[in-house]
């Protein structure tokens, strides 16, 4: 293969593109991991067995290496099977979409298939009785349905449009132009600048200006400087990064490249969570993929640009979320915050200056470059331009992965989007940015949501996630559960969070349990104070929010845990799970099934769950076949 | 280096070239309260004590703040007060608070700041589950119940001895300090420096105790009791009987170690002029046979196990001296077993020393006389004959001056400063140039050899042929060393290695010091050396008389050691 250059990018970006062009049937199959748990895969191998069987030309990919010109068109008849990135709309998988038409059928089952085949991929007809349904009426097409047509979908635009482990494909959506303007047409400068002007602020937590951060980086003396992406997304219920490193791994790479050129880097690291194996997969085949075409490497494009690109898998730590504890982990070490200043501008990754961005933040980067800061601007409030993306979960009936503009109330958000709460319940709370947000109650659910206001009021948007809760949830409980999460998470190095988070989850358990006394409420906001004042790293200072919001919006029920000793909504809720032994026959099951691991036995004897292990998660509940599972 | 003036509580204060801002409070008079601060350490910034108030009441601890012009900060404001008082409470709900039978009480950091600040009671129950008690190593106990996790033995075995035998495991609430893997100390390859007990601010590692035997050897009418003690101990006991760094307080020491009923006292300094005899002789003979060089100083116990297990292709260029200790002795037990025979006692012989590794040094096969004994039957700490002199009764500053015993008991100045960095090698320099002047002394004292450097480089005349001299303190200043000669960047002919900052004066067995503390303590010993009546070791008449007495093998067998390999850990 000849040297690549400008030029014959641009040559390939256009044969790309008049290939996309000609392809009329697509079957796009979201592959995104809530999907392939459902069984995606099953789904495509049958789908390419059974096309090609019925002799249908099914194509994988856009175009084959040497191939002629015109060959795309020629295939144009045939079937373009895609597996892409996650379509957001997980509690709906997996999904099966297909173009031209725009149809998306849910939950589809490997019986389906056939009929799917039959009837849609040969004769385009619908299949009513897969079509995604609310309140009675039926949605054909996915821009129909109002989870899809009241978000405002940017970074996540080509998640689940495009075929994530094919280069091709980005290239023929424009991909990578706003690296080459960049690289061709921009100072490092102009570049920090731009992104400044964007008003792109950190999706990680923080909001900290994007730009501000690279140019500090610039501004450095020259030497060796690395640009780190934090792709360990850690967040109970949080899957946004994971969708776009899964779905579109190249925009990732194309906002590094920039961040690179900007801050003068030669060398980075996408850092990854362990638990995202498909995520590391795709990011790898990705990077493959670009150096290969001389996107990454050395002498990029015939410049004298070169960036080399490591993905480093996470060891399983929230805190490996926290920039000076992800370079440590990056480095070899222990993943312990270390105390700033220095700040990770100056003396981050090996002790260089490094820019760490998070995966959202960078894939937005590309954008902003290609389509101007001013566009960037339009979208979003004054302050936080742009989109975020939000993790949608808990009492919610539409869950999955969303993106609306900065600003969105979170009306918009949990009653247009998300469809409203489940089973025609109440609204209750939402938490918002995981362990590290507060709780938003009905008075705030017209707030515009953005970094600012969020924070006026206590909470984050941290990396996104939004738990909705109905009318039934103890709040007291939910304080528990990320207390629980932060004190399993917390390093062990600074005394207030080790040591502190260890007591609040002491005295909320006691409380959770009637056990608590109104001095425990005094206790909890003192050791609060202390842990949020003094805690060295952002994963404690903020480890205390849920405890701090709930006990401000909703003291009272934390009064009837303590004073009334009975909770209206714990009240006759499952407290212990037991096995009843003469209904249990020892299948085994239930052991195979907890996350846990509460529960012991011998095959074919009575088996019995350790309630000091058991979280009460119902999972052996949910899958004995004989009913031993008992609440007391 | 900033140079400014900042507000503290309002008060303006100067800094200049202060590293952080909790330097400049302490500067100013404030004792502001830590855990896991340690000026000759790294910052960590764990145990949040330090913290300070700044002018938009944001709160930051003051050993990671960067001094600025015009800074404003407070450092006692009542949220302050309340945030140091739960952490404090915090701490102790997961310390194991058996005060009383500590080890450590009295001399414990928790245990003054819980006082200071007047925490009565625990609102929270301690459920910890910890790692094992440890006594396993000869030279430091651990009981993880008393450890806080401020981290100071972890860096001080990493950045000083560059060792890492310790780490955290775990984390969170769970979170250890602890060798590799839960492996007991012995299992590991400690040098014994003991370093992490000097910086442990409670009881979790502390000094291997060694009092107990002290005493019943001491009151057993059978045994002869015989004491040496080595030059850095007399420059730091008086401290904790209120005398200043640095100041002498062998003579008292002496008088004191009399009256508790020790039968002879002698002076290490005796063992060290044979010590520089004998290195002297083998280095000149080294540069007349060519090599092998570097030759390296083979007095501190640490150096010698870490060459052993770590880099044993050096192990013939240590020199085959025998340590000033052990050489004492061997010349004791020499001497002195016939007289054993006459009177029917036994001698049992304590060495007071300002080192935990001596302990190890003492228990090694090779230093076992023939019938299986350790020549040196017992080695105490500095901190540990403080304990035993307070423990009868006897203040020390108020005993009559007694020297030490003949004829054991005389040294030459030379053998004095061997217990500072640097002493050694200028010992052995003063021994090996033929000019015995005094402007001698005066080039040298003025010579690299001296100074506080981590590594210092020097070049003396010997004879026709300048000899490359370095002189290092802090075992990862040596491996460092050791890596640029592997690589060919350096060369030197001798090399003095000692493994604490220091040299033997902040050695691990020496009351709690700081870098200041270390430098006063290295100073008295010169200040001992310029009014000794001889400089030189070769001048000491008890020494040549000795010497003359020894045929070449007896000399070689009592005062020349082999070591070899030890065993591989892995």
């Amino acid at each position: 293969m000849p040297e690549m250059n400008r030029e014959r990018l641009e040559v390939r970006r256009v044969k790309d593109k008049r290939a996309l062009s000609y392809q009329k049937r697509q079957v796009l199959l979201c592959a995104g991991t809530g999907c392939i748990a459902g069984g995606a895969l099953k789904l495509y191998d049958y789908i390419k067995e059974e096309c090609t069987c019925r002799g249908l030309d099914v194509f994988v990919g856009l175009t084959q290496e040497g191939e002629a010109e015109d060959a795309a068109e020629a295939k144009g008849d045939g079937v373009y099977l895609k597996k892409s990135g996650c379509h957001g709309f997980c509690e709906m998988g997996p999904l099966v979409q297909i173009e031209p038409e725009g149809i998306l059928y849910t939950h589809v089952q490997l019986e389906d298939c056939d009929e799917i085949i039959e009837r849609t991929i040969l004769k385009g007809e619908v299949v009513e009785r897969l079509l995604y349904e609310l309140d009675g009426v039926k949605y054909t097409t996915h821009s129909d349905i109002p989870f899809y047509h009241r978000q405002h979908r940017v970074v996540l635009a080509n998640c689940g449009t495009i075929d994530a482990e094919d280069i091709d494909e980005y290239l023929a959506k424009d991909g990578y132009t706003a690296f080459e303007k960049a690289l061709f047409e921009m100072t490092d400068e102009a570049i920090c600048k731009e992104i400044l002007d964007s008003g792109l602020r950190g999706r990680g937590g923080g909001g900290f200006p994007a730009g501000r951060k690279w140019d500090s980086v610039r501004k450095q003396p020259k030497g060796k400087k690395y640009v780190v992406c934090n792709g360990d997304e850690g967040d109970p219920g949080a899957f946004m990064d994971r969708s776009i490193m899964e779905g579109n791994p190249h925009s990732i790479i194309e906002g590094m490249l920039i961040a690179a050129l900007a801050a003068g880097s030669d060398e980075g690291y996408i850092y990854v969570r362990a638990e995202y194996p498909l995520a590391v997969a795709r990011l790898k085949t990705a990077i493959a993929k670009a150096e290969e075409l001389n996107l990454l490497g050395d002498r990029i494009l015939g410049t004298d640009f070169s960036f080399h690109l490591h993905v480093n898998r996470g060891a399983g730590a929230f805190v490996c979320g926290e920039g000076s504890a992800l370079t440590a982990s990056i480095e070899g070490n222990r993943g312990m915050p270390r105390v700033k200043p220095p700040r990770t501008v100056e003396h981050g990754l090996w002790a260089q200056p490094t820019v760490l961005n998070n995966v959202e933040t960078l894939s937005a980067v590309p954008l902003i470059i290609r389509n101007g800061s001013a566009w960037f601007k339009s979208i979003g409030t004054e302050s936080s331009p742009g989109t975020k993306a939000f993790a949608l979960t808990g009492n919610v009936v539409n869950t999955g992965l969303i993106e609306v503009p900065m600003g969105a109330t979170l009306r918009q958000i949990i009653f247009d989007i998300g469809g409203g709460i489940k089973d025609g319940k109440k609204f209750k709370a939402v938490q918002i940015g995981g362990p590290s947000g507060g709780c938003l109650t009905e008075e705030h659910l017209d707030m515009p949501l953005d970094f600012d206001s969020l924070k006026k009021l206590g909470a984050m948007i941290g990396s996104g996630g939004l738990v909705v809760m109905d009318e039934d949830t103890c709040m007291v409980e939910v304080a528990r559960f990320f207390m629980n999460f932060t004190q399993n998470e917390s390093c062990g190095k600074c005394v207030p969070c080790r040591e502190g988070t260890r007591r609040m989850l002491e005295i909320l358990t006691r409380i959770v349990n009637n056990e608590g006394s109104l001095e425990d409420l005094d206790l909890l906001e003192e050791l609060s104070a202390t842990i949020s004042e003094t805690a060295l790293c952002g994963l404690g200072q903020s480890a205390c929010k849920p405890v701090q919001s709930t006990l401000k919006y909703f003291r009272d029920e934390y009064l009837a845990h303590v004073v009334d000793k009975h909770c209206p909504h714990c009240n006759g809720r499952k407290k212990v799970l037991q096995i009843d032994p003469e209904l249990c026959k020892g299948c085994g099951k239930c052991m195979r099934q907890c996350p846990m691991e509460a529960i012991t036995g011998q095959i074919r004897m009575p088996h019995v769950i350790d309630t000091e292990k058991c979280i009460k998660c119902g999972a052996c509940w949910g899958c004995c076949p004989f009913g031993a599972i008992r609440e007391e | 280096m900033a140079k400014g003036i900042m507000y503290i509580n309002g008060e303006r204060v100067p800094f200049d070239g202060e590293p952080n801002v909790l330097a400049v409070i302490r500067k100013a008079g404030i004792e502001m309260p830590t855990f896991c601060y340690y000026s000759d350490l790294s910052v960590y910034g764990a145990c949040r004590m330090c913290v300070v108030e700044d002018e938009r009441g944001k709160i930051e601890t003051s050993c990671s703040m960067q001094p600025r012009d015009g800074l404003k900060i407070r450092t006692n404001t009542a949220r302050l007060l309340k945030h140091r008082r739960m952490i404090l409470e915090l701490m102790l709900a997961s310390h194991n608070c058996s005060c009383t039978t500590c080890q450590k009480s009295g001399s414990c950091h928790l245990q003054d700041l819980a006082v200071q600040f007047g925490i009565n009671t625990v609102r929270f129950g301690d459920n910890r589950e910890c790692g094992e008690f440890d006594d396993t190593s000869p030279a430091i106990v651990r009981d993880p119940t008393k450890c806080i996790l401020c981290g100071d033995c972890v860096r001080v075995c990493s950045e000083n001895i560059g060792m890492n035998i310790i780490d955290f495991a775990h984390r969170g609430y769970n979170m250890q300090v602890t060798p590799a893997f839960g492996r007991k100390m012995s299992e590991t390859k400690c040098v014994s420096c003991g370093q992490c007990s000097a910086v442990c601010p409670t009881g979790a590692i502390t000094v291997y105790n060694q009092i107990g035997p002290a005493w019943r050897a001491i009151h057993d009418p059978s045994k002869r009791v015989v004491v040496q003690i080595a030059p850095a101990v007399r420059v730091a006991v008086g401290e904790a009987f209120g005398l200043a760094p640095g100041r002498n307080a062998l003579d008292q020491l002496v008088s004191a170690l009399k009256l508790m009923g020790v039968d002879e006292v002698y002076d290490t300094t005796f063992g060290a002029d044979f010590t520089t005899i004998e290195e002297g002789t083998e280095f000149l003979q080294r540069l007349e046979k060519g090599g092998p060089f570097p030759m390296f100083t083979s007095c501190c116990p640490a150096w010698v196990k870490y060459l052993e297990q770590e880099n044993p292709k050096y192990l013939k260029h240590i020199s085959t001296c025998k340590s000033p200790m052990q050489m004492f002795a061997s010349i004791l037990k020499d001497r002195y077993a016939k007289k054993d025979q006459e009177d029917g006692r036994t001698t049992f012989h304590i060495a007071i020393m300002p080192c935990t590794a001596k302990k190890m040094e003492a228990a090694r096969p090779e230093f076992r006389q023939p019938d299986g004994t350790p020549a040196v039957d017992l080695v105490l700490t500095t901190k540990e004959i403080i304990k035993m002199v307070q423990e009868s009764g006897i203040h020390l500053t108020e005993l009559e001056y007694e020297s030490p015993d003949l004829p054991f008991g005389l040294g030459s100045g030379a053998g004095t400063i061997y217990g500072t960095t640097g002493g050694v090698a200028e010992a052995v320099v003063r021994f090996c140039l033929p000019d015995k002047s005094k402007n001698v002394l005066r080039e040298l004292k003025y010579s690299p050899l001296r100074g506080n450097k981590a590594i210092r480089v020097a070049v003396i005349r010997v004879g026709d042929r300048d000899v490359h001299l370095a002189i290092v303190h802090g075992l990862a200043n040596a491996q460092k060393l050791l890596r640029e000669i592997e690589a060919g960047n350096a060369y030197f002919d001798l090399v003095e290695v000692m493994t604490c900052q220091g040299g033997c004066v902040g050695g691990a067995g020496q009351p709690h010091g700081v870098k200041q503390d270390k430098q006063d303590r290295g100073e008295g010993l010169y200040a001992l050396d310029r009014s000794a009546p001889f400089k030189r070791a070769e001048r000491n008449p008890v020494v040549a008389a000795f010497l003359k007495d020894y045929s070449e093998e007896h000399r070689h067998e009592l005062l020349h050691v082999e070591y070899s390999s030890g065993p591989d850990m892995n």
